[in-house]
């Protein structure tokens, strides 16, 4: 107390500062729609890896004696028109429908900031060259540049992760430059640069980390896009081969069915609808966590 | 006014110019030999000269860009490979289902959009507000070809109300409509609240509300006629993608139009079609994205002047 008559506050004293993890936790777990998208997320990607080992039925076997039945005790979600289990198919086919998105967008993602940074840092040619191609590949819409791309290509699946990553690309590396552009007038970068430090420093260690906020936010919302534009492409037969278990192909061959058998086609869809609302929701909490305007 | 548009137009020259080279080299691109892949195995090698000389495949690549390019501009893209009919008469009928069914989905997704947009940023915190944001994000994440089999499945095989594929009477456009306009709706329905719940704050709102005005014309002549640029650039860029959005639901409903040709095509190898429909769809992207630009330069004056 008699520091304190004198003036100086000794650091028992002090309120606590709280870590900015700590306080980004807190403040996410307030946002109840993207906590529970969250757990459901990582629910999909532990079945994502261990799916073939734990559901009650083999994904590829037919039982002939058990076709197109309904959701049962035995056949949760039902069987399909070879009788396969349609829910152990389903939860196999996670690791392609939902880990074909993730690799497309990782790829797309890197790729695109590489290019934004440089084109925000540099300008100049690197950057009409950058944002040109960026405008050149937004001429197509998302689902058609996917086609195309898969029609020069053939299909398949890691063709798919080529095609989903090619559209992933111009939007995030307009993003990375128009976030670069505004870092790179802030005082901390001015101070780097007059500390004598050189570019790829200033530009990785000084301005990706003010980047990376958006890029995220980004990456979260583009996966729901990529399972969706992943599943249409496997819908239209691009896509995995018929005979694996993937959710737009599925639905594809579920479609024959709708009239005697439409459970076939109706939880394909739900997963696909619930996994990429999901994304959509975890990436707006995301976002809203992350907006400091935000309380 | 005039240069500004002037300006905008002649910047999508050199873009339209570049897509339709990219277009132009996707036979180039393919692999394999594109003569080999129109006349099969089997042909002999005199036939493969033959119509690699026919087909200009001899001249340089920019003397082929230049061939195809006056071939757009004749109305002559080749001739299909699978039915030996000229690629325009190929794609010319499938225009007008597509085109219907855009018109279609974007008059519905545009007014129940912008109506669930009004009414939640109105009633921002209700409970309506909280079911207008869901139908809206629920609309954005379900996929369109499973949404058109569970309403087909729904109204068509379990009701026996709407017929479940092709087009004819009125009644067959609603449900493909329906699941076409779908995102848009919701996307809509997110940009109006939010530009509504900015609208709604602002100076002119509340000395509208002080001046006595009921609050039906407070809300849509003087919060909405302000959100209306943004609702028309959202839509206008909807549209573009929309055509291309054609190829799901075409193929869902079984409907004979540009997007299910498309995908026909590619299975069928026809590539003087897909490289047409490609760079029909590229080009009407870039065009109605140009159209947007310019509208919203008549509709916002700070955009013109600056």
């Amino acid at each position: 107390m008699a520091d304190m008559e004198n003036g100086v506050i000794s650091p028992e004293e002090l309120p606590k500062a709280q870590s900015r993890t700590k306080a980004f936790i807190k403040k996410f777990l307030k946002r109840k729609a993207a906590v529970i998208s969250l757990v459901f997320i990582l629910f999909i990607l532990f079945m994502g890896i261990f799916a073939p080992y734990i559901v009650p039925y083999d994904a590829a076997t037919p039982d002939y004696t058990a076709l197109l039945q309904g959701p049962s005790p035995e056949h949760w979600w039902g069987t399909d028109e070879f009788g396969r289990d349609v829910f152990s198919r389903l939860m196999v086919g996670t690791r392609l429908s939902v880990f074909t998105a993730l690799a497309a967008v990782t790829i797309g993602t890197v790729i695109g900031a590489v290019l934004g940074l440089l084109a925000g840092y540099y300008g100049g040619i690197i950057e009409s060259v950058v944002m040109r191609g960026a405008d050149i590949l937004f001429a197509f819409p998302d689902i058609l540049l996917a086609i195309a791309v898969v029609a020069i290509i053939g299909p398949g699946v890691i063709n798919v992760v080529i095609a989903v990553a090619v559209f992933t690309v111009p939007s995030v590396a307009r993003l990375a430059r128009s976030a670069t552009l505004t870092e790179k007038e802030a005082l901390y970068v001015e101070v780097a640069r007059s500390l004598g430090c050189r570019d790829r420093r200033i530009l990785w260690v000084h301005i990706f980390p003010g980047a990376v906020q958006s890029l995220i936010v980004n990456f979260t919302m583009r996966i729901g896009t990529a399972i969706l534009a992943a599943a249409s492409l496997s819908f239209l037969g691009f896509g995995a081969n018929v005979t694996e278990p993937e959710w737009g192909s599925m639905l594809s061959q579920g479609r024959n069915y709708l009239v005697t058998a439409p459970h076939i086609v109706l939880f394909p869809g739900v997963l696909i609808f619930l996994t990429v609302l999901a994304f959509n929701l975890l990436g707006d909490g995301l976002r809203d966590t992350l907006d400091p305007k935000i309380k | 006014m005039a240069r500004y548009c002037v300006k905008r137009i002649l910047s999508a020259i050199p873009l339209l110019l570049v897509v339709s080279f990219l277009v132009f080299m996707y036979i180039h691109m393919l692999p394999g030999d594109p003569v080999r892949l129109q006349l099969g195995m089997q042909a002999t090698q005199d036939q493969v000269d033959l119509l690699r000389e026919e087909m200009g495949l001899n001249d340089p690549l920019l003397v082929q860009y230049v061939d195809y390019m006056k071939g757009i501009f004749t109305g002559d893209l080749g001739e299909s490979t699978r039915n030996g009919a000229s690629v325009i008469d190929t794609i010319a009928p499938r225009f007008g289902p597509t085109i219907m069914l855009t018109i279609c989905s974007i008059v519905w997704a545009v007014l129940i959009g912008t109506v669930i947009g009004i009414v939640s940023a109105v009633n921002r915190g209700k409970l309506t507000d909280y079911f207008g944001m869901v139908v809206a994000i629920c609309g954005i994440s379900a996929p369109s070809f499973w949404l058109g089999l569970m309403l087909m499945q729904l109204f068509s095989v379990q009701l026996g109300l709407l017929p479940t594929s092709g087009l004819g009477s009125w009644q067959s456009y609603i449900l493909p409509s329906l699941t076409m306009g779908a995102g848009v709706m919701a996307i809509l329905a997110r940009f109006t609240r939010s530009s509504m719940l900015e609208n709604l704050q602002e100076d002119y709102v509340r000395t509208a509300r002080a001046k006595g005005l009921g609050e039906y014309f407070v809300i849509m002549r003087h919060a909405f006629r302000n959100s209306l640029i943004q609702v028309v650039t959202v839509t206008g860029l909807q549209i573009g993608g929309l055509l291309s959005g054609s190829v799901m639901v075409e193929t869902v409903f079984s409907i004979n139009g540009l997007g299910r040709l498309l995908v026909d095509s590619i299975n069928s190898r026809d590539y003087k079609v897909v490289q047409a429909l490609l760079l029909f769809f590229a080009v009407e992207y870039i065009v109605v994205n140009l159209i947007v630009d310019l509208l919203y330069g008549v509709l916002d004056p700070k955009i013109r002047y600056s």
